[in-house]
C-alpha cells in the first residue's frame, strides 16, 4: 500500500520547495509526490486539467491525498475531480490541511504504507505540533 | 417567435466577450488590485484568448461541444479562481444544452444550469460580493422574460440590465468569498471584479444572441 500525494499551488516554486522540505523526512525512501502548480507561462495560477494529470501520476491504485494552498487551488482541485474516471475519483481525498505542515505529515505516513484515511488524518493534524508549542 | 441559437451565435458571443475582456483588461485588474490579487483582467484575457484560439483552429461543430470546449479551456488557462468558476459555468451550460441548436427556453435553462454550477463550485450566496450577485439577478430576469414569452433579444437585454444593477450593488458589500474576504470590512466601497466581468458576459450575450 502506497498512497500518492499531489501538491496544488499557485506557485511552482512554492510547491517544489514544499515538496523538497517534506522529502527531507524520507531519506532514501520512494514516494510518488506530483505537483500541479503555476500557469503554463510560469506565472501564478492553477490549472484543473494539470491537477487531474498529477492525480493520475501519483495514483498507483492505492489512492491519492491532495494538498492545496488557497483560493483557486481549492476550486481547481475540486474541478479536477470531474475529469477523473469514477473509480479513480473514489480514491482521491482533497485535504483541508495547511499545505506545508500537512504535506510533511502526509508524506511520512504515506511512505510508511498507511491507508489514505490515515494519511489524510495525519495531514489534518499538521498544525497540532506548532499550536502545542506556541500555546 | 423563438430564434434558434446555434454554433455561429455562440461563437459570436464568445468572440465578443473576449474582445470586451481584452479592452477592459486593465480596468478588471485594477478592481482586483483594490480587493484581491490584481490578476482578474489578465487572467480572463488569457483564458478568453485561449478560447478564441480554439474557435479559430478547431471549432466544435455543435453548441454543446462548443460550450464544453470553452469550459475545459477556461478551467485550464485562466489560472485564478475565475478559471474553475467560468469553466464550470460553460461546462454546466453544455450539459444542459442537449443536442442541436437552442431555442429561447433552452438558452434560459442552460444559463440557469451554469449559474447553479458556479454556486456549487464557489459556494457563494447572494450578498457575498461575487459574480453570483450579478449573474443570479441576470438569470432570474432571463427566466422571467422568456417565461413571459418575450423574444430572446429582449430577455437578454433585461438580463443585462439586471446584471448591471447586481454588479453595482456589490460596491457596499463586504466580501465573504475569495481573496477579497481576507480584507474583511476594507473590501466595502469597491466594485467586485467577478461581478463586473460576468456583467460583460451577459452584455455580450445581449449584443449577439437572439437576433434573426
Amino acid at each position: 500500500m502506497t498512497v500518492g500525494i499531489v501538491v496544488v499551488s499557485h506557485s511552482r516554486a512554492l510547491a517544489d520547495a514544499a515538496v523538497e522540505l517534506a522529502r527531507q523526512m524520507l531519506p532514501g525512501r520512494e514516494l510518488a509526490v506530483a505537483v500541479a502548480a503555476g500557469t503554463e507561462d510560469g506565472g501564478l495560477g492553477t490549472d484543473a486539467a494539470a491537477v487531474a494529470d498529477a492525480i493520475g501520476q501519483a495514483d498507483s491504485g492505492d489512492g491519492v491525498v491532495v494538498l492545496m494552498d488557497l483560493g483557486s487551488a481549492v476550486l481547481s482541485a475540486e474541478t479536477a475531480l470531474e475529469f477523473l474516471d469514477d473509480d479513480v475519483r473514489e480514491r482521491v481525498t482533497l485535504s483541508a490541511a495547511p499545505l506545508v505542515e500537512g504535506l510533511v505529515g502526509a508524506v511520512v505516513v504515506a511512505a510508511s504504507g498507511m491507508t489514505r484515511a490515515q494519511v489524510a488524518a495525519e495531514a489534518e493534524r499538521g498544525l497540532a505540533p506548532k499550536q502545542a508549542h506556541l500555546s | 417567435m423563438s430564434v434558434a441559437v446555434g454554433t455561429d451565435d455562440l461563437t459570436a458571443w464568445l468572440r465578443r466577450f473576449a474582445e470586451v475582456v481584452h479592452e477592459r483588461r486593465d480596468e478588471l485588474t485594477a478592481l482586483d488590485a483594490a480587493i484581491g490579487d490584481a490578476d482578474h483582467g489578465s487572467n480572463m484575457d488569457r483564458g478568453m484568448a485561449a478560447v478564441v484560439a480554439v474557435l479559430d483552429d478547431a471549432p466544435p461543430a455543435d453548441p454543446a461541444g462548443l460550450l464544453k470546449k470553452t469550459g475545459a479551456t477556461l478551467v485550464s488557462k485562466v489560472g485564478g479562481a475565475s478559471g474553475p468558476l467560468y469553466g464550470t459555468f460553460f461546462l454546466r451550460m453544455a450539459g444542459a444544452a442537449g443536442d442541436g441548436d437552442l431555442d429561447d427556453a433552452a438558452v434560459a435553462r442552460a444559463v440557469r444550469a451554469g449559474l447553479e454550477g458556479v454556486v456549487a463550485r464557489g459556494k457563494a450566496e447572494p450578498g457575498d460580493k461575487t459574480m453570483v450577485d450579478a449573474l443570479g439577478p441576470a438569470c432570474d430576469a432571463l427566466d422571467a422574460a422568456v417565461g413571459a414569452g418575450k423574444p430572446l433579444a429582449d430577455a437578454l437585454a433585461a438580463a443585462a440590465e439586471a446584471a448591471v444593477q447586481g454588479r453595482d450593488a456589490t460596491v457596499p458589500m463586504v466580501a465573504r468569498k475569495g481573496r477579497a474576504s481576507y480584507l474583511g470590512e476594507r473590501s466595502a466601497g469597491h466594485m467586485d471584479p467577478g461581478a463586473t466581468s460576468v456583467t460583460l458576459l451577459v452584455e455580450a450575450a445581449a449584443a449577439t444572441l437572439g437576433r434573426p
